[in-house]
């Protein structure tokens, strides 16, 4: 599947029509999530035939961008019902077969070996400090292969000490940098949009 | 749920030790067809538990689907890939719930998403 074709089919899927401020949801959007994806799959080919995990599904995008890139299995996880919800019908709109688990990522215990990649958008841990790196933590015990996640530019350094001295990765390589799209969802918003400078990161674990 | 997915769960209660595998009360189960992969069912082999495998098609109705005890050496059976293809893949639980070996906790399972959420006093 070419780029951008990945990308148009992700711009159809529905996203969060009330977005919950405390779990920071922002969508992942198309532009972004296809990237991700894509480079994942023709750069390093941590997709197709592979069991991913995507940390924080949301409303799916990424897992949904996995399964439709060749993934074997996909199993999607989050905190809040109202995105399985939607997810569900995003994946069953593409006919894409995804698991999802309701569950707090930090209190999930998933069987190490299985699953090959995880990806994920997790929070920024603007709301509620350190919550980026509770996900970062738990990926890079569950994945076997790599891990993908986004993170603010600004927050680079501490990352990739974090990963390599803490969390036991192997590499943590910043693949590129993207403008993050945050639109007016929330009242504390001032601005009508805000563009956030984020890092799309490899971690091998 | 796919039993590829419940191969990977367990009990996340604090204070749990043998929280896997999860029993399976099964109310609704559905098949969906997808695309053998021998390769990747070659590949994801020794990394499933096996027991908890063929204890699930058990409870998902498939008492017999799958032999008890599996070595690599099956794997050039296709009669066996596919039996363990549709175990592993095409079974899903659509409603029920996953219960936790050690304390009898059920998580239930709607619309085929299971509900690993904790109470305070268990986290």
């Amino acid at each position: 599947m070419k780029l951008k074709h990945l990308e148009g089919l992700l711009g159809d899927l529905q996203q969060f029509s009330n977005p919950k401020v405390e779990l920071e949801q922002y969508p992942t959007g198309p532009h972004i999530a296809s990237r991700m994806i894509y480079t994942a799959e023709n750069s390093f080919d941590d997709i197709s035939g592979k069991v991913v995990a995507d940390f924080g599904c949301g409303c799916g995008t990424l897992g949904v961008a996995s399964s439709l890139l060749g993934a074997e299995h996909v199993v999607g996880i989050d905190i809040d019902p109202q995105s399985l919800e939607i997810a569900s019908q995003n994946a069953e709109d593409l006919e894409v077969g995804i698991n999802f688990i309701w569950s707090d990522i930090k209190n999930l215990k998933l069987r190490g070996p299985l699953v090959d990649t995880v990806v994920m958008n997790p929070p920024f841990g603007t709301r509620k400090k350190g919550s980026d790196m509770e996900f970062l933590c738990m990926a890079l015990k569950v994945a076997s292969r790599a891990v993908y996640s986004l993170h603010k530019t600004t927050t680079r350094e501490h990352i990739k000490r974090t990963a390599l001295r803490d969390y036991g990765a192997k590499s943590a390589e910043v693949l590129c940098e993207l403008r993050f799209d945050v639109p007016q969802l929330y009242k504390f918003h001032k601005k009508k949009e805000v563009d956030v400078a984020v890092d799309l990161w490899r971690f091998v674990p | 749920m796919r039993l590829l997915t419940h191969n990977m769960l367990s009990s996340n209660i604090r204070g749990v030790v043998n929280g896997f595998p999860l029993g399976i009360e099964a109310e609704k189960v559905v098949e969906r067809e997808v695309e053998l992969s021998a390769e990747f069912l070659r590949g994801v082999f020794p990394k499933i538990e096996w027991g908890a495998l063929v204890a699930g098609a058990r409870a998902l109705g498939h008492p017999d689907l799958l032999p008890g005890e599996a070595d690599a050496s099956m794997l050039a059976s296709d009669d066996f890939l596919r039996r363990f293809h549709r175990a592993l893949l095409q079974l899903h639980v659509e409603e029920g719930a996953l219960v936790c070996p050690e304390t009898g906790r059920r998580f239930p399972i709607n619309k085929g998403i299971p509900n690993m959420l904790l109470h305070e006093d268990e986290v």
